[in-house]
């Protein structure tokens, strides 16, 4: 059911950046949105394949800068980047403990700003910086090391909801029953 | 190690983005408005429940605290009348007047009213969305403004939506004067990420006679905004480049944070 958990996670990323363009709360209150697509990637890249982290790349890059100023694809490639290198040390990262969890959505939310807005003054763009940019990163960085956990949680429960497991085969064989006599 | 596979996907995805951000301007506006159309449900999804939660709140509201309401708005109603009334009398003397001098007659302003339906999700520019588009007439550099003053200019129209590039973006600068005897003019432009209240006056001179709770309107120059419509009030001054020039910060007049709605004008 792997196609399940790439439409599952295709489909968060879209309401994440619907999310992130129409409702503003959190930008009020702490001077900077949360950006919800590195915490999905780093979700793709420790429990589904290559093929979902390039599309939620693809897709959540393009969506986010069609609803933004930005150029349209500069936020992909920050994201892959940061997807493929969670992906490749995978064997190596305890994924199923919370501390892992929070610290990879922490570096992840920092690192996808950060490249992002490396990629644009490349590109000769003059984004809003100054002192207030290091809160921004902050606020992104616990936003995202906040909402790392609960995706997992979130994409466990709606496995263990909607995706179907077969039941596991019993060791038991009658036919290999040691049969004990009355003594 | 990076495997054979991941070296391909890597070399694909580079090649996309590299495709994507190379695009001619106009290719990739169409792109962005094709994507962005993808949202379009969900802006009615968004505004049907914004409306639902306003007709919850309405329903609460006691009956007393209405009518006192629509007292005070009656009587606001007749204040701007007669306001409306007297400012008839002086456009028409105005329009005599450039008519004996031979200047060119003033336009009225026109004006539609739009709806912010999104915001910026990035946080190192400032716009937002509005739900009028070229089929309203709409096209790229209007200015944006509210009741209380200026917002911003149109940067981008698609047919149902437009992006409105907010005053404090970096790609939002605006020719302004500063309202007092030496009518010294500058630049506005960005103050900082986290300053949404506030800009900057930059450009003016060295000698610029400013001082706090000075008004500030656009200057006319530029050809993108009418003159006399209001920015903000000057909040501090100093001087910089060793008193060369003299820099200043200015208090916008709209609240951007707090954008609903927005008159977009039309010359």
């Amino acid at each position: 059911m792997n196609w399940l958990n790439t439409a599952f996670v295709l489909g968060a990323a879209f309401l994440a950046v619907f999310w992130e363009a129409a409702f503003s709360g959190v930008r009020y209150l702490a001077g900077a949105q949360i950006d919800l697509l590195p915490p999905l990637m780093v979700y793709a890249a420790l429990c589904t394949g290559l093929t979902t982290v390039t599309l939620l790349a693809l897709c959540g890059g393009l969506w986010f800068d069609s609803l933004s100023a930005n150029p349209l694809g500069v936020t992909v490639l920050p994201l892959f980047a940061i997807g493929l290198a969670i992906h490749l040390k995978r064997e190596l990262i305890l994924r199923d403990q919370t501390f892992a969890r929070v610290v990879l959505g922490l570096g992840a939310s920092a690192a996808a700003p950060m490249l992002t807005l490396l990629l644009l003054l490349t590109m000769g763009q003059a984004p809003l910086l100054g002192w207030g940019t290091l809160w921004q990163l902050v606020v992104l960085s616990v936003g995202g090391a906040i909402a790392t956990p609960i995706c997992f949680e979130l994409f466990g429960w709606l496995q263990r909801t909607l995706v179907h497991h077969g039941a596991t085969e019993t060791s038991f064989r009658p036919d290999r029953e040691i049969r004990r006599g009355k003594l | 190690m990076l495997k054979r596979l991941h070296y391909i996907v890597l070399g694909l995805v580079v090649l996309l983005t590299l495709v994507i951000l190379n695009l001619p301007s106009q290719t990739s506006a169409r792109f962005k408005l094709g994507i962005g159309s993808l949202f379009l449900p969900l802006f009615g999804l968004a505004s049907s429940s914004q409306h639902l939660i306003g007709a919850a709140g309405d329903a609460v509201v006691p009956r007393r605290e209405l009518l006192k309401l629509n007292d005070s708005l009656r009587r606001e109603n007749q204040r701007l009348r007669l306001q409306a009334m007297q400012a008839q009398e002086t456009a028409s003397e105005n329009a005599r007047l450039r008519q004996l001098v031979g200047w060119q007659r003033q336009a009225p302003w026109k004006i539609k009213l739009a709806k912010v339906v999104l915001r910026e999700p990035a946080n190192w520019w400032r716009t937002v969305q509005i739900d009028l588009g070229s089929r309203d007439g709409l096209r790229v550099n209007l200015p944006v403004l509210t009741t209380d003053g200026l917002v911003g200019r149109i940067s981008s129209v698609s047919l149902t939506r437009s992006q409105v590039v907010l005053l404090g973006d970096p790609n939002c600068k605006v020719s302004a004067r500063v309202e007092n005897e030496a009518r010294d003019t500058g630049i506005i432009g960005p103050s900082g990420p986290l300053d949404t209240e506030f800009v900057e006056l930059g450009y003016l001179s060295g000698n610029a006679n400013l001082k706090p709770a000075q008004n500030v309107v656009t200057s006319g120059e530029g050809g993108i905004f009418p003159p006399g419509i209001p920015i903000g009030k000057v909040v501090d001054v100093q001087a910089a480049d060793y008193g060369l020039r003299t820099e200043a910060r200015v208090k916008l007049a709209a609240n951007l944070n707090a954008l609903g709605e927005a008159w977009v004008m039309f010359p």
